[in-house]
């Protein structure tokens, strides 16, 4: 199958790609070198060596800034490969498939809160005062939002927004992994007297594992980003979190409040090497790309 | 390698249909049918509360006073009056502002999607399927995007639309917005694994060209991921605020996700220091809601698609 490729002749194969090339030139390579002709020189243009990069780390808010992205990250991973997946796997063996396809549409009704719209929600529902939930808050001891939100508290609670409003669409991706995997295989498994468990942890999830690489990879990259969460909820608490939570706030910070854009482009290239490193560790070691 | 196109079929239909015997089958390795195993039930059942409740109460909020928010139980109905109240003192909110932002979330994302549905397609295809100088470059190039996230690149974009004078152009965030090296990939894996290449060289046999093929044989068999791409990138579109917020300058240019950050500042509970033209927390609520409705639309829509199974084949081997 993969040397069946078809050899074009002429510019076939080209014209099917160019708009994407010029896409991917325009705003995936051209920003990437602008961030790292940014993060090399100065605000004169002249090359300045790691010196925007130690700006950048020796600021007094970039460390906490690293502790508390990366927090947020092993709470939001974890949580999404654990849940994600065995939700999907129980849904897949529902017999009941009108009840699995009502469930993962509601699985997946907050998808459509992503964004602004999901931090709005979680205002509310961490505040006491109106909150659906105020007994559990309550049950915890906590009686304000100011309580609610404390700083210790924020990576659990914005990782329970990234999962309400990101676990949904992930779990119909799995699902479709699964309804893919050939029934033959199933029912070999079946015969050979595999129980539900068996089949799960044997079958089924060693073949959705690149699906869940995929998935840790693209949670990961986006977890890096956290930017609006803290942005808004730092916007609605008078600043008990603060402007400076995340690393994009920060860079958000010295491009726009400090006009700064060589140190917030070095923060941007810290940003992407660290993505870059860790998809790239994941995928030799999944054998993620090896389709090609 | 065996692709059953039947299998969604059986999948999404009630199953009353199916002949006794195979029935019995299902019977023997699923649970029964109709009776839940409870643990399992149970767990399901959390999960609806923990997705479902805070979107019924916003619902429920939205029909509410602020004084009701507070005092009344938090699943209760407020009034259809205190809704319309809602609604008048919401969409008066620096006139009209409300259905501008919808309105400019509306246009910028479908003119991304339109652009990323004609350009991802195509190249997806042609990276699976043929082979041209630069494909393993583009394809590298490609996968390296994708996993770069395109946060960390708002500030550069920033500084690269500021140095061609676009910013606070609606181009500056639909173009960005319209490359989508995720939905290249997508469509690159569904034409990689699940499209029959002896289709194509049937078709070229019948003497089609290569535009042809792609338009009369590929791309009715990639319905699936076509709508998955188009989803996927009209969501991350629509929900985006980092970019938005960066690159627009001026209130009235604003998607809904922009807005709704402008609307909490408006709201006293939150920003002790809003005072004129204040928004009671219904509102905001009321807000959310309208910012959320076109996806849930799509979402409708699309769910046939998502939940077929994605990588579904078109042919039985």
């Amino acid at each position: 199958m993969r040397n069946s490729r078809t050899l074009w002749p002429g510019r076939a194969g080209h014209s099917f790609v160019a708009a994407y090339t010029v896409l991917l030139i325009a705003f995936g390579l051209v920003p990437t070198g602008y961030a790292i002709y940014f993060a090399f020189t100065d605000g004169g243009g002249t090359f300045s060596g790691l010196s925007n990069f130690s700006t950048a780390v020796n600021d007094f808010r970039f460390t906490p800034a690293v502790e508390h992205v990366a927090l947020y990250l092993l709470w939001w991973l974890v949580s999404l490969v654990v849940f994600v997946v065995g939700l999907a796997l129980l849904l897949h063996r529902l017999a009941l498939s009108g009840v699995s396809r009502a469930l993962r549409f509601l699985y997946y009704v907050p998808g459509a809160l992503a964004g602004a719209a999901s931090v709005m929600v979680w205002l509310f529902v961490l505040d006491p005062t109106v909150s659906p939930v105020a007994f559990l808050l309550r049950a915890f001891g906590y009686h304000t939002f100011g309580e609610v939100i404390a700083p210790g508290h924020l990576p659990i609670l914005f990782t329970l927004i990234a999962f309400w409003t990101g676990a949904g669409g992930w779990i119909v991706v799995m699902y479709g992994a699964l309804n893919n995997i050939s029934q033959d295989v199933l029912e070999a498994a079946r015969i050979d007297g595999a129980g539900a468990w068996q089949t799960a942890w044997r079958i089924q999830i060693p073949l959705l594992r690149k699906w869940i690489v995929y998935m840790v990879i693209l949670a990961f990259a986006g977890g890096t980003q956290l930017f609006v969460e803290p942005q808004l909820l730092s916007q609605a608490s008078v600043g008990v979190a603060g402007r400076d939570y995340s690393l994009n706030q920060l860079a958000y910070d010295f491009a726009f409040q400090n006009n700064d854009v060589n140190t917030a482009a070095a923060v941007s290239v810290e940003l992407l090497l660290v993505g870059l490193v860790v998809a790239g560790v994941f995928v030799a070691r999944s054998g993620f790309f090896d389709a090609d | 390698m065996r692709t059953d196109i039947r299998r969604p079929a059986v999948a999404t239909s009630s199953g009353s249909g199916q002949v006794p015997g195979r029935a019995d089958r299902t019977r023997s390795g699923r649970p029964v049918r109709g009776r839940l195993n409870p643990l399992p039930a149970l767990v399901l059942l959390l999960f609806v509360v923990f997705f479902v409740l805070p979107v019924l109460w916003l619902l429920l909020a939205a029909t509410k006073t602020d004084d009701q928010l507070v005092n009344n139980n938090p699943l209760s109905f407020g009034s259809l009056h205190a809704l319309h109240a809602n609604w008048k003192a919401l969409t008066a909110y620096q006139d009209n502002a409300i259905f501008l932002w919808l309105r400019n979330s509306a246009v910028y994302s479908f003119l991304a999607l339109v652009i990323t549905l004609c350009v991802a397609v195509p190249a997806g295809y042609a990276m699976a399927m043929t082979e041209f100088r630069g494909r393993r470059a583009l394809l590298i190039a490609t996968l390296v995007v994708m996993l770069m996230p395109n946060a960390t690149l708002v500030v550069p974009l920033f500084l690269e639309v500021n140095a061609v004078h676009l910013i606070g152009s609606m181009w500056s965030i639909i173009l960005p917005y319209a490359f989508y090296p995720f939905g290249v990939y997508l469509t690159y894996i569904y034409f990689s694994t699940a499209l029959p290449r002896e289709l194509l060289d049937a078709a070229r046999l019948d003497g089609c060209s290569e535009f042809g093929v792609f338009r009369r044989v590929a791309l009715p068999l990639a319905a699936p991921v076509v709508a998955l791409v188009g989803f996927f990138s009209f969501v991350a579109n629509w929900t985006n605020y980092y970019l938005p917020y960066v690159m627009l300058p001026q209130s009235d240019q604003f998607p809904v996700q922009v807005g709704l950050g402008t609307l909490l500042d408006s709201v006293p509970q939150f920003n002790p220091t809003a005072s004129t033209l204040q928004v009671e927390r219904p509102e905001l609520a009321l807000a959310t809601l309208l910012a959320i409705v076109p996806v849930l639309v799509v979402f409708l829509f699309s769910q046939r698609f998502l939940v077929a199974g994605m990588l579904a084949g078109a042919t039985k081997n």
